[in-house]
């Protein structure tokens, strides 16, 4: 009892400035043992501290606090707890024990997932991994379950302002293989089928000693959103894939290849008919949502096709050509087009003609000079991103370490084969 | 105001539509009658002489499809067989004729048994005097040797055995005649074995003893590439060999190819792969080349009309055509897709000078329906090949004329987003790579 009183004497003490929270962080992790075997009385011991202001103590108190099992009636508590912290501690503490602070925000996770109420957890999730990473290149352990949460609670807004930011820093290649499958899945519910391929191809083309279970469920979405967004799809592997996922991802995915074969064939009756055959197993691997969305994309992708040779048509033509059953549904798919701006058309519907016409973007407006000036902007970081690591590359001594053996190595051979034949 | 512009400009190019396309009334004159008659196989066959008129005989008893000729060309194969020493060939056609053509086209056992034993004969005589040229070791008598044995397999039908030999004359030969009349062999066996890969490697190796070709051997080098080009799908070299051919071939290499071949060939390889400047200078303003289409009338006829945009008749005498190159040994497996190719070069052509084209009118000019015009010409507008676009209401053919700027716009944004993307993507797996090899470094230590 003495101690633990002690203990919160030192954190009132010691948390001031830089030096003096080191000398705490010691301390701390010292007492480690008291706390684990005090853990069911500390709780009282939070009121006597302030969160804002002693951050590091209280995260080790409540850390060793929550490491218990605890009921449902405490669990709420606990919630409630831990995202007042989140809210209120000081940034500059919490990063002193990043793993302390993990801990309690996976706790947090755990807890309204079990209360399944997910929906709860989005927002301290956010300010965590705002106030843990030290830019937002990097990616923390939390972004995959702050993506997990933002999905099972279909908040997917919160979940895209994580995204939009360019991740390069990664720990944990399990985290950026999560972090990328979730985000896809994020992407994929606001129909950002663009970014949801990128990062989908980044979990595909990771490179991965063994394949994933992660992998093979991304290689799955990845080859449906690419028919959706790109009505095709490469079955052959960028050369920078790692060997494992080149021989093994496809043999995962018979279903999913088969249905590239009958889209590519253009004609949607070949198309239902393969989905029809799989539809079990698109079901178990609850891809079916996608799929469907694939078949209406192609739809589309031929009324696409039509504005390329066409400039007018009537709709029953066009339901003619792909395959629809009238030219009211036609018409409703053309309407959707032009609304989405996938095409630029009118429609008379006293003659039930459809005019398709030019895209009316002539690259001349004030948006469009500052949307160029941003992406030129955009590729100059990236380039000069690319050189320093290039230079930190060719200065990094593991890198040269590498090189040199590998050279000695070859000269040491060279001179091997000399002695040798002299000694017969 | 648009829509009055595309109007008057409609109304103008009517006329030269109607004398762009429609056949008028003195192309009808001057045209020679020609159908789908059926194929006069004596004449055709008098073409040939030597293996490939028995092989191309029987080609045609297989695939023709009026009953009538069957007989008729195995008539004419056994009588070209009897001849020979093929005896192996020979049991083969008497399979096939199956007595149907009475007793004189029976199973002559005693014929074929004679000339087996002749053969046989032979054979051992041409060992023995092989062995002891070879115990000589005098190079031109070896080099007969393996000659002689080619010829005897090939006269025997056995083509791998006579293609060995051939070769094997290579180590000795002194001259580049002898080199020459080497690849000849070769060539001509590999032709008739349908293996034209060696045809090719035979024939660059001949053309590199320039100094013993004469002209004939040029030509009959030329129709031997020629011919490996359209077998192997590449029809515009295939056209330029052809048109290279000298007119000394003559009747000189009448066992693989007739002059009039020549012409065929040439012609529909040309049409289908060639541009209007190079139809025009190639073939058209080729003395040479115009020897050979004087023995094709049908031929001459339809390259005129093609350049001058007669494609109705253009086409129908492709269409009368067609029946008898489907029997043609070397042609038969091509003629669709050349045909194709054609069409598709007659279209492009029509469409190409012009802002708009009545669809109507084109079909006219093409023999089709409306239709029917417009499912081809899409699939050409998809495929790129023009640039127009179809108004299906007023049945209008619109050319499309890519704005640069906008394009290039279009390009650079989309180039752009994609390096991007890369880059962000090789620097994320830059820094996987990096993690690993740090883990490992970690853990050695």
């Amino acid at each position: 009892m003495n101690s633990v009183e002690s203990l919160v004497a030192q954190i009132q003490g010691l948390s001031g400035n830089i030096g003096e929270l080191t000398q705490l962080r010691n301390y701390l992790k010292q007492s480690d043992d008291l706390l684990r075997t005090e853990s069911t009385r500390l709780a009282p011991l939070l009121t006597e501290l302030d969160p804002s202001i002693h951050s590091l103590g209280y995260l080790y108190i409540l850390e060793a606090c929550t490491s218990t099992p605890i009921s449902k009636d405490q669990s709420n508590e606990l919630v409630l707890s831990v995202a007042r912290f989140i809210n209120v501690c000081s940034t500059e503490q919490i990063r002193l024990a990043p793993d302390r602070f993990v801990s309690i925000c996976r706790r947090l996770k755990e807890q309204v997932m079990l209360l399944e109420d997910p929906v709860r957890g989005v927002a301290p999730l956010l300010t965590a991994i705002r106030k843990l990473q030290l830019s937002t290149e990097q990616l923390t352990t939390l972004h995959p379950d702050f993506l997990l949460l933002c999905l099972l609670s279909k908040c997917y807004k919160p979940g895209l302002s994580v995204l939009e930011d360019d991740v390069f820093e990664v720990e944990q290649p399990r985290d950026l293989f999560l972090y990328c499958y979730y985000g896809g899945m994020i992407c994929i519910g606001q129909k950002q089928f663009r970014k949801a391929l990128e990062l989908l191809h980044n979990v595909v083309t990771a490179p991965m000693p063994i394949i994933s279970a992660i992998a093979v469920e991304a290689y799955k979405k990845y080859i449906l959103v690419s028919l959706i967004h790109l009505g095709q799809f490469a079955t052959s592997f960028p050369k920078y894939t790692s060997s494992a996922a080149q021989r093994n991802l496809k043999n995962f995915s018979p279903p999913y290849l088969e249905l590239v074969n009958s889209y590519s064939t253009g004609r949607v009756s070949e198309l239902e008919n393969c989905v029809l055959a799989n539809r079990d197993k698109f079901e178990s691997d609850k891809n079916l949502g996608l799929v469907k969305q694939v078949v209406s994309s192609m739809y589309k992708r031929n009324i696409q096709r039509l504005t390329q040779t066409y400039l007018t048509l009537s709709l029953q033509d066009i339901a003619n050509t792909v395959q629809l059953n009238s030219p009211k549904e036609a018409e409703m798919h053309v309407l959707q087009m032009i609304q989405e701006g996938d095409i630029y058309a009118t429609i008379n519907q006293k003659d039930g003609m459809v005019r398709f016409l030019e895209d009316p973007e002539q690259y001349k407006t004030c948006e469009m000079i500052e949307h160029l000036d941003f992406s030129i902007q955009r590729i100059m970081m990236l380039s000069k991103k690319l050189t320093n690591m290039n230079e930190i590359m060719s200065c990094d001594s593991s890198y040269l370490g590498k090189v040199g053996r590998e050279r000695q190595r070859f000269d040491f051979d060279d001179f091997d084969t000399v002695p040798s034949k002299f000694n017969i | 105001m648009e829509a009055e512009d595309d109007a008057a400009g409609t109304v103008i190019e009517e006329d030269e539509i109607y004398a762009n396309g429609r056949d008028d009334g003195e192309s009808q004159r001057h045209r020679p009658i020609i159908s789908g008659e059926q194929l006069d196989i004596e004449a055709y066959a008098a073409l040939y002489t030597g293996r490939t008129k028995i092989a191309r005989l029987l080609f045609i008893a297989d695939k023709c499809p009026v009953p009538s000729m069957e007989p008729e060309a195995l008539r004419m194969a056994y009588d070209e067989i009897k001849k020979g020493e093929n005896t192996q060939l020979f049991r083969e056609v008497v399979a096939k004729i199956n007595g149907q053509l009475g007793p004189n086209y029976g199973p002559d056992n005693a014929w074929a048994d004679a000339v087996d034993r002749r053969a046989e004969l032979r054979k051992e005589k041409l060992e023995n005097e092989l062995n002891a040229y070879r115990t000589n070791l005098i190079k031109e008598s070896i080099r007969m040797g393996y000659n002689d044995f080619g010829d005897f397999y090939y006269a025997h039908g056995q083509l791998g055995e006579a293609f060995k030999n051939y070769v094997r004359t290579r180590d000795y030969c002194t001259t580049s005649k002898h080199i020459i009349h080497m690849c000849l062999n070769a060539i001509l066996v590999s032709i008739e074995m349908g293996q034209f890969t060696h045809v090719t490697s035979y024939v660059s190796k001949a053309e590199q003893s320039q100094d013993a070709l004469d002209p004939v051997t040029i030509a009959k080098l030329r129709c031997a590439a020629g011919l490996a080009h359209l077998e192997g799908k590449k029809y515009k070299l295939a056209a330029r060999k052809f048109l290279e051919v000298g007119p000394e071939l003559g009747n000189n290499y009448t066992e693989v190819i007739a002059p009039q071949d020549v012409a065929t060939y040439g012609s529909l390889c040309a049409l289908a792969s060639f541009d209007r400047a190079e139809l025009k200078s190639k073939v058209i303003d080729n003395a040479n080349f115009r020897n050979f289409l004087e023995l094709v009338p049908e031929i001459r006829e339809l390259i005129n009309d093609f350049h001058t945009s007669h494609y109705a008749s253009c086409l129908e005498y492709l269409g009368n055509l067609k029946a008898n190159l489907l029997l043609d040994i070397h042609l038969h497996d091509h003629v669709e897709t050349l045909y194709e190719q054609i069409r598709s070069k007659a279209l492009i052509q029509y469409t190409l000078p012009f802002v708009s084209v009545d669809l109507h009118m084109m079909a006219n000019a093409f023999n089709t329906s409306v239709t029917g015009l417009e499912k081809e010409l899409e699939t050409l507008i998809t495929n790129d090949q023009i640039q127009a676009r179809i108004d299906s209401h007023n049945k209008i053919l619109y050319a499309r004329h890519a704005d640069q700027r906008n394009g290039t716009f279009q390009r650079v944004l989309q180039t752009g987003s994609e390096f991007d993307r890369e880059v962000r993507a090789m620097l994320l797996r830059a820094n996987l790579i990096k993690h690993d090899y740090n883990l490992k470094a970690v853990r050695k230590h």
